[in-house]
């Protein structure tokens, strides 16, 4: 009955967050959350979406379009143990920031400032994107750098200025604590003769990626109205939402559906805040000098909740954000750059009702049915960074 | 109507050169309700596409006709109208943007007397037609003055746009984009400040006997796949006939694309395309350009009197604008210019195929150019034409494309049908998961608990969800599903049942 929360309470700040837990009472759950459906022990997606096919299989297109291809096949307990880790302070430097401080559930995954804060009090450079619907991206980060949701989650975990962590520290901290090592068990079962061996790096970011594919957003009003419920979208909204898809607006172009996103890169010259240095993007992170200011197009599905917007941050509003667009070619690019601007950004001279339109429409993607549960204890026995919601779901 | 496919093509083409109209066409047939005109389309399309009597069969003919009168919302009568059903416009004025996100249906002016129903954007409207839905037609319709497109489909199959008449309307005339299966043909486009005709990320596509002239591109086949381009006239604009894969959109390529018995000529428009856009970097005076496009097959043009060059095969470095996408191969291969007719092409060549000509030790202007990289391309018989760039090509094996009749389906492409069963579980896991976990409470009371409550009852659940009442306080109440269908309920309650 040793307690867990021995080396932890270096990190708490409250006695009570040391209070003691079972290691063995830890349990991972069982069921797949929901959008998933279990199969041969492993979640499966299920969305309204998969009756429909996409050309070529790339899942752009209209309303009655397919899925582009995702992230599924995870198990029940690789996914729950993602979201205790997701939550856990522990997976920082200094025990104090979890993934889930700058991804906030109740904030659609961000965390409503124009920069994150990092470790020591650090401003980081761009704004926390989302991740709604992440396991059906191809790209991650704003310039798009990384392949995998496996190699996303080490940049923020490593970075210096953000969760400051290193991985030997990262694994050497998550084999001291009996709970993650029972936990881990579960999610990662020996295999053939092999005794349970220490955690690893690869299964850390195995149940992040596990946990962020199982955030589905797709079945908002706008979805409903997709699939034939005629009146699921006001007459504001409808109006909105023939503005986005027309090509005046070419919002569709971009942002287009189901996932409200291309996962192209696009150089469109959004500016930073005032003060802030020129922000090359995707032309840094890939050698491709023509990318230069280029970023990925992020998806608008639950973008109402999101606030601010832009890479850097820059628009407080969706309103603002989509002026932006009516600005003007170019327009925000500072003197003596000469970025290659995406064709779709020209003057299409919207009228301020149509922009009013616009953002009524963008709030109809809003869908947070499958929220996540936030755990109300954490198996580090940390205080998680945010309240618990719905209580521990097992 | 017995003449052969290609003699009655030549006519039409020919008849539009010397200035014959629709209109007159049409006054000379009985008014071409949905139904006549479906009749004319079966018999032209036995002549020249097998496939296109698949494609326009289905969705006409078997619903209601809304007629709309002027006065009247072609939008109101859309909004009535249910798979199958035909929208009848008649002669006369409207402005308004008329969008179709259900299948089947069929938006057919009435031309009367030579009157035409004439949409009219006014200048500050964005697209006069928007559909998504399978199985769309869009016919004889006046469209003029918008600012976005005419007629603009997004991810609608089994599509057909025919016999409208589309002046000064936006940046785009006729584009459908993530489509398979469609047909425009018999229309004419003029004054679109990009292509006339946009095919965009799309399969199998027909384009015929379109007369486009006074755009900054004709016709544009865009990271599309199994295209047909043919007997079309294209005449006076920047550009008379595209087809490229432009980087940096999420279908990358694009492949087996025919242009045929086209006549592209004096393609010399000044070149009025918005700054940035892509086509502001074709250069007037240009009748063919393949970019980065593979396995095109030129044959049997007439490309005459576009001064800067007949045809130019180019790869993405060698054309203005464009930014390189590692994902997209910037070649064009295995492209195949079969016999045409060139005359007068390269009169006035711009400063880039100057310094090729310079090169190449010629003073004339080519009919085909090719620049940058690319394999395993040939022409036919290169000594008859003026060439630059294609020393390296071989002579072309095959001799025609009379093989291919049309790329498009012998059957609509299908929607995926499910099972009622089937769907009924997609929607339990896909919304009703989020409330009811099996055995765990969440938002709403476990699925265990409600199967006891309801066990051989779906009626019941499928009643309830459709009106709930809340009947425990320790629980919010649940928000109602009447949108689903009662069939599509009481799978979903079927399946509620069986979970484990």
């Amino acid at each position: 009955m040793r307690s867990v929360s021995g080396p932890l309470c270096l990190f708490a700040y409250t006695l009570l967050a040391c209070a003691p837990v079972q290691a063995s009472a830890w349990r991972l759950s069982e069921q797949c959350p929901a959008s998933f459906d279990k199969r041969d022990s492993r979640c499966w997606l299920r969305s309204t979406y998969q009756q429909y096919g996409s050309l070529t299989g790339a899942g752009v297109g209209g309303l009655k379009t397919g899925l582009p291809p995702f992230r599924d096949g995870f198990t029940p307990q690789q996914i729950d143990l993602g979201r205790y880790l997701f939550f856990d302070p522990v997976m920082s430097a200094n025990g104090k920031l979890a993934c889930a401080s700058c991804h906030v559930p109740g904030k659609g995954f961000t965390d409503h400032r124009v920069h994150s804060i990092g470790m020591g009090g650090h401003e980081v450079r761009r704004n926390a994107p989302s991740l709604w619907n992440v396991g059906f991206l191809k790209r991650f980060f704003w310039d798009g750098r990384a392949h995998s949701l496996e190699e996303q989650v080490q940049g923020p975990l490593y970075n210096a200025t953000e969760m400051g962590n290193r991985p030997e520290s990262l694994v050497k901290t998550l084999n001291g604590l009996p709970a993650y090592l029972t936990l881990f068990a579960q999610a990662f079962p020996p295999t053939g003769n092999a005794i349970g061996g220490d955690i690893a790096a690869a299964q850390v970011y195995t149940a992040l990626a596990a946990f962020e594919s199982s955030l589905i957003s797709l079945n908002s009003r706008y979805d409903f109205y997709a699939q034939g419920v005629a009146d699921a979208l006001t007459p504001h909204e409808l109006e909105g939402m023939n503005v986005f898809r027309s090509f005046v607006a070419r919002c569709a172009e971009c942002h287009t559906p189901p996932l409200f996103t291309n996962q192209q890169i696009a150089v469109i010259g959004m500016p930073e805040p005032a003060g802030m240095p020129f922000d090359a993007g995707a032309g840094a992170a890939t050698d491709a000098p023509m990318l230069r200011g280029g970023f990925k197009i992020p998806s608008l599905r639950n973008a109402a909740l999101t606030a601010p917007y832009g890479h850097s941050g820059q628009f407080g509003t969706l309103r603002e954000t989509v002026a932006f667009y009516t600005g003007g070619r170019g327009h925000a690019v500072p003197k003596g750059e000469n970025l290659h601007l995406h064709w779709h950004i020209w003057e299409p001279k919207l009228s301020g009702v149509e922009l009013d339109r616009l953002v009524d429409f963008i709030g109809a993607l809003t869908d947070e049915s499958f929220l996540p549960a936030i755990p109300a204890s954490l198996p580090s026995g940390l205080p998680p960074p945010i309240e618990s919601t719905l209580g521990e779901r097992s | 109507m017995k003449k052969s496919a290609l003699v009655s093509i030549a006519l039409v083409a020919l008849a539009a050169w010397v200035g014959y109209t629709y209109g007159t066409r049409s006054g000379s047939h009985a008014p071409p309700t949905a139904a006549g005109s479906t009749t004319d389309t079966l018999a032209s399309a036995k002549h020249t596409a097998g496939s296109a009597a698949a494609l326009l069969k289905p969705g006409v003919s078997t619903g209601q006709v809304i007629v709309v009168k002027p006065g009247e919302s072609i939008q109101d009568a859309v909004r009535k109208a249910q798979p199958g059903d035909t929208v009848q416009v008649m002669p006369g004025n409207y402005s308004e943007t008329v969008y179709i996100d259900k299948d089947n249906i069929a938006l057919v002016g009435v031309i009367h007397g030579g009157d035409w129903p004439t949409l009219d954007g006014q200048g500050k409207r964005n697209d006069a037609v928007l559909y998504s839905g399978n199985g769309i037609r869009v016919e004889n319709l006046k469209i003029t003055n918008y600012k976005g497109n005419a007629i603009m489909g997004q991810a609608g199959n089994n599509f057909v746009v025919r016999h409208n008449w589309i002046v000064n309307s936006g940046v785009y005339g006729i584009f459908p984009e993530f489509a398979q299966n469609g047909l425009i043909e018999y229309n004419t486009l003029t004054g679109i400040e990009d292509a006339a005709i946009y095919v965009g990320m799309s399969d199998n596509i027909h384009v015929a006997h379109n007369e486009v002239h006074g755009n900054v591109a004709g016709i544009e086949s865009e990271n599309s796949r199994h295209v047909i381009i043919e007997h079309n006239l294209a005449y006076d604009n920047a550009g008379g006939i595209l087809t490229f894969i432009t980087p940096g959109l999420p279908i990358k390529t694009a492949f087996d694309v025919i242009i045929r018995n086209n006549f592209v000529v004096a393609n010399n428009h000044k070149n009025f395309g918005a700054p940035g856009s892509i086509v502001s970097g074709v250069p007037s005076g240009t009748g063919i350009i393949v970019m980065a496009a593979d396995d095109v097959i030129i044959e049997n043009n007439v490309i005459r009197d576009n001064k800067n060059a007949g045809i130019i095969v180019a790869d993405h470095k060698s054309f203005a604008n464009i930014t390189p996408d590692p994902e997209s191969d910037p070649s064009p291969d295995r492209v195949q210019v079969l016999p045409n007719l060139f005359a007068d092409n390269g009169y006035e060549p711009i400063k880039d195929i100057q310094a090729l000509m310079l090169a190449g030790l010629t003073r004339q202007g080519p009919d085909l150019v090719a620049v940058g990289s690319g394999s395993g391309s040939c022409v036919t018989n290169r000594d008859a034409i003026k060439w630059l760039g294609v020393s390296t090509w071989t002579a072309c094996q095959r001799t025609s494309t009379s093989d291919v009749v049309t790329y498009l389906l012998d059957q609509p492409a299908p929607p995926r049908v499910l099972s009622a069963q089937d769907r009924g579980k997609l929607v339990y896991s896909s919304v009703c998961a989020g409330c009811h976990a099996y055995n765990v409470r969440m938002i709403g009371p476990p699925t265990q608990i409600l199967q006891a409550m309801y066990a051989g009852n779906p009626q019941g659940i499928a009643d309830y969800i459709a009106k709930p009442v809340r009947k425990r306080e320790d629980f919010p109440p649940m928000p109602s599903q009447a949108h689903l269908s009662p069939d599509l309920r009481l799978a979903v309650a079927q399946y509620m049942l069986t979970v484990k």
